[in-house]
């Protein structure tokens, strides 16, 4: 592209607000109710990161794989790409972040027992992802329908991610964290090329992600 | 180059356009006025209509109606030219559906564009837009932003000679690659060049315009309302009241009339979601159009807002 320095980001969004919403509207109504059964299994990945069973199992890895796949599969390749094309470049990052979480399982897990204030803030993260984004649509005075659920909808199923990322103490944490990161940073830029004002959520949790890991990484273990 | 009321009206008189002298209505009421495109004298509706972002809707079933319903009240209106590209995400299917449920208007002027970088993707690319919207074949071709025009010049211009397209245009946004722009217009037998033009984008008068009227092109203005920005912009301020002069009833209308009145320019292309605007902007090229004189008083009235 020549003359790149004379676009703005508003020349690269191919839709317009009500367009972008309404896609979740219909995305939703796809899959109703398939929306219980996400938003159990994103509980169930709470209770396992605050009480992890006595032996470790990949049972957290193995359900951010199914939501990674299906949410890449459903939403992004067979419902966004339809009004971005960019977006059938992006979503076979989801089907790579899915393949990263299934090594991580076969490979026995994530050790999720740090408990360090970056743990909390994870925590906070997943309670965002899994409990609070389903309920910011009357905030931002848009219907119900447009809700955004864990595994159903990107942006949640990416935080509650980096939620339970920031409570493993593995090495491959950071590795995982980017594929996630990237997403938020890409809707969140999206949302502020539309002026909306839910904009800031995304990128105030992928830019607090990333000021953790980068502290944990200047911090020596203890 | 200034506009002057002389060369105004000598290029008027160049393009064939049927534009009005001051205090002379354009036309007869209520007829949408038309201009000639030069190199074939076929004659096209002023206004047109845009797709991009506002036909973008996906699959959703409701906004792809309510995209039909446009392009019924932009035919019914007297409308014709409709534009679009594969930039513009699933804006081609949504043409095709609209001009499916429409029964295909005779009347459409199906203006696209080819956008990609690869020479041998060119054909393939053209032929999957044409199967988008259903169409025999496309009346007009453009290369999109001038992407890997010389090798997509060459196919358009062969489509043409095989009458598998009827013209063959180059496109331009935002004031984009202008020394390219016009090298490209004085080098090739172009029918159609597109390029952004309003009240506040003047740019093109300067070279560009002059020289399509010279040249014998054809002239499509892209973004006249710079995206929606300028009439939202404009929208909190009162129309003057010598507008009614030259019949525009809406910041939309004086900005098109402002448009349509130089004589380079054959079709503009506002992009719209609503049935009452699509109605309003056809109408806009119904009236009498301002002279030179007008216009720069338009020009300096938003320019001092």
């Amino acid at each position: 592209m020549s003359e790149w320095w004379t676009y703005r980001p508003e020349d690269f969004l191919l839709f317009s607000p009500r367009v972008y919403w309404r896609m979740f509207e219909l995305h939703n109504a796809a899959f109703w109710p398939l929306h219980f059964a996400t938003l159990a299994a994103g509980l169930a990945i709470i209770l396992l990161v605050l009480r992890p069973p006595p032996r470790r199992g990949p049972w957290v890895e193995l359900i951010l794989t199914a939501l990674w796949a299906f949410v890449g599969w459903t939403f992004l390749w067979s419902r966004y790409a339809a009004i971005n094309w960019a977006i059938v470049y992006v979503a076979p990052a989801f089907g790579v972040q899915a393949l990263l979480l299934a090594i991580a399982a076969a490979r026995g897990g994530l050790a999720l027992d740090r408990r360090d204030t970056g743990a909390w803030v994870g925590v906070v993260f997943l309670a965002i992802g899994i409990v609070a984004y389903p309920l910011l649509p009357p905030l931002f005075d848009r219907p119900w329908r447009s809700a955004e659920v864990f595994g159903i909808a990107p942006d949640p199923t990416a935080i509650a991610t980096l939620g339970v990322l920031l409570t493993a103490s593995c090495r491959l944490a950071p590795l995982l964290s980017a594929i996630p990161l990237l997403w938020l940073l890409l809707s969140g830029l999206t949302l502020r090329t539309m002026s909306d004002p839910q904009a800031w959520l995304p990128l105030l949790t992928a830019g607090t992600a990333v000021a953790v890991l980068a502290l944990r990484r200047l911090t020596p273990a203890k | 180059m200034t506009l002057t009321r002389r060369t105004f009206v000598k290029a008027a008189a160049a393009s064939g356009a049927a534009f009005a002298l001051p205090g002379v209505a354009s036309g007869q009421a209520h007829a949408p006025l038309t201009r000639t495109i030069p190199s074939s004298g076929e004659a096209i509706p002023a206004v047109g209509l845009g797709t991009w972002i506002t036909f973008n809707v996906g699959d959703d079933p409701v906004l792809r109606d309510e995209c039909a319903d446009v392009m019924a009240a932009f035919f019914e209106a007297g409308g014709s030219t409709i534009d679009s590209s594969p930039m513009y995400g699933s804006s081609q299917p949504v043409i095709g559906y609209g001009l499916e449920r429409l029964g295909r208007p005779d009347t459409l002027f199906s203006a696209e564009k080819v956008w990609t970088s690869s020479a041998a993707d060119g054909p393939t690319q053209i032929e999957q837009s044409r199967r988008f919207w259903g169409a025999e074949r496309f009346d007009l071709v453009q290369v999109h932003n001038l992407v890997g025009w010389e090798a997509h010049l060459d196919t358009l211009f062969a489509m043409k000679a095989d009458e598998q397209i009827r013209y063959v245009g180059i496109t331009t946004s935002e004031g984009r690659r202008h020394d390219l722009f016009e090298r490209i217009m004085r080098d090739f037998p172009l029918d159609f060049v597109q390029l952004t033009y309003n009240v506040v984008d003047r740019e093109a008068e300067e070279r560009l315009l002059p020289l399509a009227a010279e040249r014998g092109i054809a002239v499509i203005v892209n973004r006249p309302f710079r995206q929606g920005e300028l009439t939202q912009q404009l929208e909190s301020e009162p129309l003057p009241a010598w507008a009614a002069e030259i019949g525009a009833s809406s910041w939309a209308q004086f900005i098109l009339k402002f448009i349509l009145a130089h004589p380079s320019v054959t079709v503009a292309i506002p992009a719209t979601t609503r049935v009452d605007h699509v109605r309003e902007n056809v109408a806009a090229a119904a009236g009498p159009l301002p002279d030179a004189v007008m216009r720069e008083r338009m020009a300096a009235h938003v320019r001092d807002l």
